[in-house]
């Protein structure tokens, strides 16, 4: 069989984009497969008619046992559900979620799981994933031995839309709410209406070369938000900065932080050290500000200012807002 | 308390990776080693631990002999002792977790640790599938950690910055992130102890793996960029660029 499970994430209420990325990815894999798509939704009341991205059947996991997220509950409903439609490949989106409850559903279903794939295919009638390893340094192809597991790295897979139509199928859970081993019961918000670097379509970082926020940086940081406020763009930062405890740990991009692939990242006063890099050069236009023309970052750069950060960021700024008429 | 850390021989964040002759996995020539980044904040999780509740700190890795190395520095920040499952090959996160779980089910465990992520083989999965197949709680992502009367009260990031909290009865498996805590570094007395400490070995005896590699390539070099221009002058072109060339604003 060659049908395709795929679980679709949804925030406050609706598909989330990397869900719907993730459905359109096993629309197109499925369609070369000859097989089906079924996506499935948990513990959302309303799904939405979600045949319009791809899917051929929608079932809906409801009722008070997954009222709060849980990784072994929502990994036991996904490893249930792709047995029941016999699935061959099971994916979801690479979100902290789905990197989490996948490897425990790869686990149930005694499969090995292809994490965070760029890329799927399908060669000689098999199913091959594209997976970044070593911090992007090399690219990995795999094929499962049995069925396929694995997420997929948001912002590179393309969402479908389409006249299809799915009226979702009512589910149980096929356990109570005291079976599960680990519920989340309260969550702590973030900074609110603070975009996450490893999801936003424009990402623009900071380095060591903007200095303390809490001395002769305050204004250097202040420009940063203003170039992001323009853009609608997460801001970054390099791990010196974070290390400095001048940005948050959520905000680190590189090997040892987030890996992001925007469409455009601004690197501002950052050198290029490779595990900078290594977060980065997935990204669709690189451009670097930097003072110092031998800097590594503009090695990898689409397009470089060499320049101080105190004058080239607010200047960009500014000819932003008129060039968006904003 | 018996604490048990899982923790993985990796190459260093600097090191160049290259496609090896076998085309599927990569060269070894020049590169270096060391404890995978965040198992140093589950090293530094257990000892924390210990140091609060008593009991003891066990490492447990499945790598070639030369991962007693990095062993031995886990030792040296204050872990117990330590097992190593000898095995040269390179796994996937499935077949290394049934190895590792196989002897962690033979180990006193109230708490079993690992890092969230691998800096090589990036899977974010081992720690949760050893916990499936012990059938234990698991909670990834840890920044936040504490115990008491055998529970566990748990602080996890989650999307946007949101941190989850949850409470999981012991035994249980905690993947650790930054946040969670600073890795100490290894004392005089440390060091001392852990050329001492005898590593026990045995095979490996890793699973077939649920993945083949069919081939590992360099990613496709970036084209060659342009510097637009010096200074605040430079900004009216670059914006041109972003619209006219690039399209990304
Ligand atoms: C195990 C390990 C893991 C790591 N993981 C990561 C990671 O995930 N992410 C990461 O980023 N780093 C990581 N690093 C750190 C990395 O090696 C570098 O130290 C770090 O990226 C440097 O940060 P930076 O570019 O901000 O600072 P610097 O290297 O100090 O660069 C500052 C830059 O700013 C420029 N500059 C200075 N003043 C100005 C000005 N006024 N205007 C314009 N430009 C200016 C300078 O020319 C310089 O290029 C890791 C290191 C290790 C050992
Ligand atoms: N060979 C190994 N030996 C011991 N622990 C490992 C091994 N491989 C992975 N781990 C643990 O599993 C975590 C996650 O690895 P991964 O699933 O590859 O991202 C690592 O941070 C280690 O704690």
């Amino acid at each position: 069989m060659s049908n395709v499970l795929v679980f679709v994430e949804f925030n406050e209420g609706k598909p989330s984009k990397a869900g719907l990325q993730a459905l359109g990815a096993a629309h197109t894999l499925a369609k070369q497969l000859g097989g089906s798509t079924t996506a499935i939704v948990i513990g959302e009341g309303e799904p939405g008619d979600l045949g319009k991205s791809g899917a051929d059947k929608v079932i809906a996991v409801g009722g008070d046992a997954v009222a709060h997220y849980s990784p072994d509950g929502f990994a036991r409903i996904v490893a249930t559900h792709a047995e029941a439609v016999d699935a061959n490949v099971v994916l979801a989106s690479a979100t902290p979620m789905g990197k989490d409850f996948m490897a425990r559903g790869a686990a149930i279903a005694k499969c090995g799981l292809a994490a965070d794939c760029t890329e799927l295919a399908v060669a000689d009638g098999k199913v091959r994933a594209i997976r970044p390893v070593y911090a992007g340094k090399a690219l990995q192809t795999v094929e499962a031995t049995g069925k396929l597991w694995a997420t997929l790295r948001p912002n590179v897979f393309a969402e479908v839309s389409g006249n299809g139509s799915a009226a979702p199928e009512r589910a149980d859970a096929p356990f109570g709410a005291g079976d599960l081993k680990a519920v989340v019961q309260e969550i702590v918000a973030g900074v609110k209406g603070k975009l996450d670097v490893a999801e936003s379509e424009i990402v623009v970082s900071g380095g060591r070369g903007l200095k303390d926020p809490d001395g002769e940086g305050k204004q250097n940081w202040n420009n940063l938000n203003a170039l992001a406020d323009v853009l609608g763009a997460a801001t970054g930062a390099s791990r010196a900065v974070v290390d400095a405890g001048w940005r948050p740990h959520g905000d680190q991009v590189g090997q040892t932080g987030k890996t992001v692939s925007p469409k455009l990242y601004i690197a501002c006063g950052i050198s290029g050290a490779i595990q900078h890099l290594a977060g980065m050069t997935g990204s669709k236009v690189i451009v670097a500000i930097n003072k110092d023309e031998n800097a590594p970052i503009f090695k990898v750069a689409d397009y470089g200012i060499v320049g101080m950060v105190e004058d080239v960021v607010p200047a960009l700024t500014t000819a932003l807002k008129e060039a968006l008429g904003s | 308390m018996d604490i048990i850390v899982c923790i993985r021989r990796a190459p260093t964040t600097d090191a160049r990776i290259k496609p090896g002759a076998d085309g599927k996995t990569y060269d070894q020539a020049g590169v270096n080693y060391d404890i995978s980044e965040y198992d140093k904040f589950a090293i530094e999780a257990g000892i924390t631990l210990k140091e609060k509740h008593g009991g003891t700190v066990t490492i447990v890795s499945m790598g070639p002999q030369a991962a007693t190395k990095e062993i031995r520095t886990a030792i040296a920040m204050g872990c117990d002792a330590a097992h190593l499952l000898v095995d040269d090959a390179q796994h996937d996160s499935w077949s290394t977790a049934q190895a590792l779980a196989s002897k962690v089910k033979e180990m006193p465990h109230d708490v079993i640790l690992f890092g969230w992520n691998s800096v090589d083989n990036q899977s974010s999965a081992t720690g949760q599938m050893v916990a499936e197949i012990l059938g234990l709680p698991s909670v990834s992502v840890v920044v936040g950690l504490e115990i008491a009367d055998g529970k566990a009260g748990v602080e996890r990031l989650a999307a946007k910055g949101n941190r989850e909290k949850y409470s999981v009865n012991l035994p249980a498996v905690f993947t650790c992130q930054k946040g969670l805590n600073k890795p100490r570094s290894a004392n005089m007395k440390g060091i001392m102890q852990a050329k001492k400490t005898q590593v026990p070995e045995t095979p490996g005896n890793a699973p077939a793996d649920g993945l083949t590699v069919v081939g590992l390539e360099s990613p496709p070099p970036r084209a060659e960029g342009q510097i637009v221009g010096k200074g605040a002058e430079a900004v009216a072109d670059l914006v041109r660029l972003l619209r006219e060339e690039a399209k990304v604003i």
